[in-house]
């Protein structure tokens, strides 16, 4: 397998934002997730790419523990998080899942907006009632980050009122208010209409020219190639290629990644 | 404080509550079965195209759903016999103040059933030149039947716990055998455990095969 | 059948009814707003995954849902006293034994609305760090309230029924003025029609707006 080592990518020195290591999930007797080993850098934009069943979307949703690792080890900034259970599984106390949380943000593949609040008050939400802030301050906080995704008109409006690339902006929005050190996107634009996908790959890319790390499942291939500066290919629960956007995406090694490339005919970069 | 259960009065006197729990069964079925055909009516006559039907079958149905048992129980027994000259048992007051109450909560069930089948159906049938009752008969109750037994059960469980209003009539069924057994072995708390007892066990025996039944319909619909 | 009514007797004393009615009004406003908030707790235990929690409140919904409230007034009449020492009055095992009971059903009721919400709607509020009770006061209870509020108003109307049992261990309700009613003035007919169209007119304003709750939750399509 032609992985490139972590230590290809980050200065041997630095302690990775995120690390990843014999990451395993399985629901049932069905094994997602079969040892997954990454070390992300800070300012790194990964794609990670693989078509459906591969494990893509369950391994970003073990980093913020949306589900629960079966087995392996995950630490931010060179801390774990959890404690390995008598059976291999990590077992996170409350308090320190929500610690985690409000420093890994995540983007869902359905929105997921508080319906029952305006679109402030969704992106107010986490700073106030998760960090404590006095409402002034987070108020103004959540216009800020309003305004970066172009929606700042939209405030006091409720998210049935938007479009689904508005409402996915918001979401963006609500995710940034936390201040996380790493995003997760999970297919951000998959559900929504052709026409709409393009001002929510906007909004990513402008984030990545502020050098935040992200982490990014995604079909959209022309928009990851721009996007990451490193792609992960996953096949079967592992990640079966992964290295700059020019080696996956235009001279993939491996079979399976040209098959899978290759099923995109009306892929141009 | 320490209380002392002492349950030998109840064993003692076991057959009295097996007596008393046959009687609440006996005043169940036959207030189930009287109130299916009273709901059946009374949706019939709620659903029928003229009003002289249906208001006096919407006003009995409302009135009884939205008035407390004991009442009922107390104005059959003691208010109807000085109206007709006729006086009740006590059985037969329990039994007619909870077959109309529970025909009135029934005529909804049917009701709902019926009205929940879809325009569609209704209008595929007349398009093929169906008759209202062929309709009925072919089409609509067969799909509303389904949907109706889960409620006409559930309603049914509460019947039979509602039969221990009974009591107040005097009507020996499982309550009123255990207020006579408290007061001649000053054990009321043995006893109206056994009695809690009995009635979980009936009950949630008769639900668990509710649930049975419901999971095999759900089955047979999913087909 | 030429019986000739005689209701302005039972109308002249009316202040015993009323005095009866308040005492109803009172168990109702106390068992049902305790059975509301503590059915929250019970309902999130028995929608919980956790094994312990998920028994107890179980145990708790059947028992309550499987036994006649009768027994349930009676036994708690004895069982109290018996079994703490404490002799409550016929009114506080009354309400005691109404909101127990009532729990039991708001209970599912909640459990009910809790899961009729989407999973993303957990997933997002978790995503952003909130605790599983911010989680409920934030974002599910109010989402799910609109779509309970009929549930709840039907038990509320299956509630006010049920205070008349109370009368049977002598709490000196509206039903059990109405028993003493008929015997004293041998009117038993006019009684207890009157007392009938009482509670019709207490308890049937909540059926009606249980049916227009649920019309317009229909209509909005949530």
């Amino acid at each position: 397998m032609a992985n490139v080592l972590p230590a290809d990518v980050l200065p041997a020195d630095a302690t990775p934002v995120l690390a990843v290591e014999g990451l395993r999930k399985s629901f049932g007797t069905n094994e997602v997730l079969k040892g997954i080993d990454l070390k992300v850098g800070a300012g790194e934009r990964i794609a990670i790419l693989g078509s459906s069943g591969s494990g893509k979307s369950t391994f970003l949703r073990c980093i913020n523990f949306m589900e629960t690792p079966s087995a392996g080890r995950i630490a931010l900034d060179g801390t774990p998080i959890g404690t390995e259970g008598r059976n291999g599984a990590l077992t996170a106390k409350s308090g320190e899942l929500r610690r985690l949380r409000t420093r890994v943000g995540m983007i869902f593949q359905q929105f997921n907006l508080f319906p029952h609040m305006s679109v402030l008050e969704n992106v107010m939400e986490g700073p106030v009632t998760v960090k404590g802030l006095p409402k002034a301050e987070a108020r103004a906080k959540a216009q800020d980050y309003l305004k970066r995704v172009g929606l700042a008109e939209k405030a006091d409006q409720y998210p049935q009122r938007l479009s689904g690339g508005q409402q996915q902006r918001v979401a963006i929005a609500r995710a940034l208010a936390m201040e996380p050190e790493i995003l997760l996107f999970d297919e951000p634009t998959s559900s929504l209409d052709p026409e709409l996908v393009g001002e929510v790959l906007d909004v990513i890319l402008g984030l990545s020219r502020e050098g935040r790390t992200m982490l990014l499942v995604t079909h959209e291939l022309g928009f990851a190639y721009h996007f990451a500066t490193r792609v992960l290919f996953l096949h079967e629960g592992r990640i079966h290629e992964q290295g700059t956007p020019d080696e996956v995406l235009k001279n993939p090694r491996e079979e399976r990644t040209q098959a899978f490339l290759h099923r995109f005919s009306a892929f141009h970069f | 404080m320490q209380y002392v259960w002492d349950f030998r009065p109840v064993w003692l006197n076991f057959g009295v509550l097996l007596e008393g729990l046959v009687n609440t069964l006996k005043l169940s079925g036959f207030s189930i079965g009287l109130g299916l055909v009273i709901g059946l009516v009374l949706a019939m006559g709620r659903l029928a195209p003229t009003r002289f039907l249906s208001i006096p079958a919407t006003a009995i149905i409302e009135f009884y759903r939205n008035t407390p048992p004991l009442v009922h129980f107390f104005w059959y027994f003691y208010g109807l016999p000085i109206l007709t000259g006729i006086s009740l048992t006590p059985f037969a007051a329990a039994a007619a103040a909870l077959s109309v109450q529970s025909g009135a909560f029934f005529a909804e069930v049917f009701r709902g059933g019926i009205v929940s089948v879809e325009r569609g159906q209704w209008e595929a049938g007349r398009a093929i030149g169906m008759g209202h009752a062929q309709l009925m008969r072919r089409v609509i109750l067969p799909q509303a039947f389904r949907r109706m037994i889960p409620p006409l059960m559930e309603r049914s469980f509460e019947l039979v716990k509602t039969t221990s209003l009974a009591a107040t009539l005097t009507y020996g069924e499982l309550v009123y055998k255990a207020m006579v057994l408290a007061t001649q072995t000053y054990r009321p708390m043995e006893i109206y455990s056994t009695v809690a007892v009995m009635f979980f066990t009936v009950l949630f025996l008769a639900s668990l095969g509710m649930r049975a039944v419901e999971h095999r319909l759900a089955r047979r619909a999913a087909r | 059948m030429n019986y000739s009514f005689q209701f302005g007797e039972i109308l002249a004393n009316g202040d015993l009814l009323l005095r009866g009615l308040k005492l109803t009004v009172l168990l109702f406003v106390l068992a049902f707003s305790g059975a509301l908030v503590c059915g929250l707790f019970i309902g999130v235990a028995r929608g919980s995954s956790r094994r312990v929690p998920n028994l107890i409140a179980t145990a708790y919904i059947e028992l309550f849902r499987n036994t006649p409230v009768l027994v349930q007034l009676i036994w708690f009449y004895y069982a109290l006293p018996a079994l703490s020492g404490w002799q409550p009055t016929a009114f506080t095992a009354a309400a005691l034994g109404l909101f127990l009971n009532t729990s039991a059903y708001c209970a599912e009721i909640w459990r009910a609305g809790l899961q009729s919400l989407p999973a993303g709607q957990w997933e997002a509020g978790r995503a952003i760090g909130m605790s599983e009770w911010q989680l409920l006061r934030r974002v599910v209870v109010p989402q799910a309230l609109a779509r309970m509020v009929p549930a709840f108003t039907n038990r509320g109307v299956e509630l006010a029924k049920m205070t008349s049992i109370a009368s049977t261990i002598t709490v000196q309700e509206l039903m059990y003025e109405a028993k003493m009613l008929s015997t004293q003035t041998f009117l038993p007919l006019e009684t207890f029609t009157v007392v009938a169209v009482i509670y019709f007119v207490l308890i049937y304003p909540g059926t009606l707006a249980a049916y227009a709750l649920e019309r317009r939750l229909n209509s909005k399509g949530a």
